[in-house]
């Protein structure tokens, strides 16, 4: 057994971060979602337009705040997700996304979880207006639960440093 | 995974990364460039004059000894100790690690160590280790320019205090602190603390004279004076009581126990000899190129704040920028492919979710901290190279900006 930190690149992230694969603000998408904040260093835009007859997703784009892998595993999700169903793309897992960067160390497994936690915002969005159809389920998933979580994580530590300023000031003669 | 497929992603990687057509090192806080001097004196070395063991009877392991005690009468000249007084070891993190833990486990009485809260990994985790086996470790704040609070130490000072350790250079944000006041602070309150510097920034980038300061115990790093990698030292007073944490056969050190690295040594002592010799040239022409950096860099793009003070006081090497509405670790690999090597105080780096210490204890908010770069200037670099280098930049920065969905001046 290695002791060894495994890299965390390889050349396919390498090529999605040097020219990403649907990059970029979508104006007339259907739908959005954030997920993760800048203040976590890790925060995923995913925009889809939708055909409203098949609800099969016509096109998809992201925006990234990130690393590498953070930016190589949005892209690919947008490619994944291109022309399937919102069902089908409900069904896509980080895992996947994983596999098919030729697989995430795990210090980055966290990129892939992100990016299908924007997704499944957007497609719950989506739905807010037209009524949740059965497969959706009503409670969150785990990728969407880790979104959260990292969410809150930043906001308390955020907090934290916020009141150890304020004490320090209080300890600070004038 | 097996090792050959390692092997094999590693060149794939390089391979689609490409060699770009200029490079410029600016990463010589995480290691480096060395002195072609240094490295013919390592040459030399490895193949004649210390190839023996330096404490064995034989006319090889006696030239091993003399290109040792050599070495230490340069290092011991730069710093103004006794060249027996000087324990090596083969890295910065682990002449810190002997300063702290290796005082702890001496002392019979006192508890208590006080360090800065900006200090570097390897003072803060076997403090904190230290810590977990009955020591109370309090940490020093500081000001948003990284200077210590001197005040909060002296009142921290009391009959239990062992030690205080802080860095006279920061490794991150290069504030160069008052560490003669320090002494004073400290001594002032009880002369039996004892007092760390971990001088691995401070060594021949300033003045530092462990006789004049009057301190007991200072860590040294080969690669951050342009010398080999593997090689740290610790300056232990004379009379100073540390307990060894390597156990093993002694050879010509009882602090630290195996074989020296006799050439590495070697080539530390010549980088060593060429920065002391050369410091006021290095120094100022080091500190023309940081300003020259920093000004540009500042000047050309927008949303970018300098972390650290400006001028004499900040080391004459350390540029840190914070480049707003970037993710560091993206801009540094963008900056790698223009044949720039910089790094970055983001969570990604550092592999938690927590971005740099030092920054944060700055008052840094998280997304500065994630897109702070951390860049050090040599004697190596010219003129043209920060030329290239602030050429690169906006482009970099450009296209990093464009990727985030939060852009300047909100969504």
């Amino acid at each position: 057994m290695s002791s060894r930190i495994p890299l965390a690149y390889n050349p396919k992230v390498l090529e999605l971060f040097k020219n990403p694969k649907n990059l970029g603000r979508m104006e007339d998408a259907d739908v959005d979602a954030v997920a993760g904040s800048i203040a976590c260093g890790d925060m995923i835009a995913i925009y889809l337009k939708i055909d409203k007859t098949s609800e099969k997703i016509s096109a998809a784009s992201f925006e990234s705040y990130g690393c590498a892998a953070n930016i190589a595993a949005s892209s690919i999700l947008t490619e994944m997700i291109k022309g399937k169903t919102l069902e089908e793309a409900w069904h896509v897992t980080w895992k996947e996304i994983s596999d098919e960067l030729g697989g995430l160390p795990s210090v980055k497994f966290h990129c892939g979880i992100l990016a299908v936690g924007a997704m499944k915002r957007a497609i719950r969005s989506y739905y807010k207006e037209r009524g949740k159809p059965s497969w959706l389920p009503e409670g969150l998933t785990p990728d969407e639960k880790h979104a959260v979580e990292e969410e809150k994580l930043i906001e308390i530590l955020n907090r934290r440093i916020q009141r150890r300023m304020e004490a320090e000031q209080k300890h600070k003669p004038e | 995974m097996i090792y050959s497929d390692l092997t094999k992603d590693i060149e794939n990687l390089l391979e689609s990364h490409g060699t770009p057509k200029r490079e410029v090192y600016l990463d010589s806080e995480n290691s480096g460039l060395i002195f072609p001097e240094a490295l013919d004196a390592m040459v030399k070395a490895y193949a004649v004059s210390g190839r023996g063991h330096p404490s064995i009877t034989h006319r090889a392991g006696w030239e091993s000894y003399e290109l040792m005690f050599k070495s230490s009468v340069v290092v011991a000249e730069a710093i103004n100790c006794k060249p027996d007084e000087i324990v090596y070891t083969h890295s910065g993190t682990e002449a810190n690690n002997l300063a702290i833990t290796g005082i702890a486990q001496a002392s019979k009485k006192r508890k208590k160590i006080i360090l800065s809260n900006i200090e570097h990994l390897s003072v803060v985790f076997p403090s904190e280790r230290l810590q977990e086996l009955g020591f109370v470790v309090v940490k020093v704040p500081v000001d948003r320019e990284g200077f210590i609070d001197l005040e909060f130490l002296a009142n921290q000072i009391d009959k239990d205090t062992l030690l205080v350790s802080v860095a006279p250079v920061n490794h991150e944000v290069g504030v160069i602190q008052d560490a003669r006041a320090m002494v004073e602070v400290v001594r002032d309150r009880d002369e039996e603390v004892k007092i760390h510097l971990d001088a691995c920034d401070a060594l021949c980038k300033i003045r530092f004279d462990v006789k004049d300061l009057g301190i007991d115990l200072a860590s040294f790093s080969s690669h951050k004076v342009y010398g080999p990698k593997g090689v740290g030292a610790l300056y232990v007073r004379e009379g100073i009581e540390l307990t060894p944490i390597i156990r093993g056969q002694l050879s010509t050190q009882k602090l630290w126990a195996g074989l020296e690295n006799i050439p590495g040594i070697a080539g530390f002592a010549k980088a060593v000899d060429l920065m002391h010799r050369n410091y006021g040239d290095y120094t100022s022409r080091m500190a023309g190129l940081r300003d020259k950096l920093i000004d540009e860099i500042l000047g050309s793009i927008d949303h970018t704040l300098l972390n650290g003070p400006r001028g004499f006081k900040r080391s004459p090497d350390n540029v840190n920028i914070s480049f707003l509405y970037c993710e560091g670790e993206a801009l540094t690999l963008e900056m790698s492919l223009k044949g720039v090597y910089v790094s970055s105080g983001s969570a990604c780096t550092s592999r938690i979710l927590e971005p740099s210490h030092v920054l944060l204890a700055l008052g840094r908010k998280y997304e500065e901290a994630h897109g702070s770069i951390l860049m050090k200037t040599t004697p190596f670099h010219s003129e043209s190279d920060i030329d290239y280098v602030v050429h690169c930049f906006p482009e970099a920065v450009k296209r990093i900006r464009s990727i985030n969905p939060f852009k300047p001046g909100g969504k």
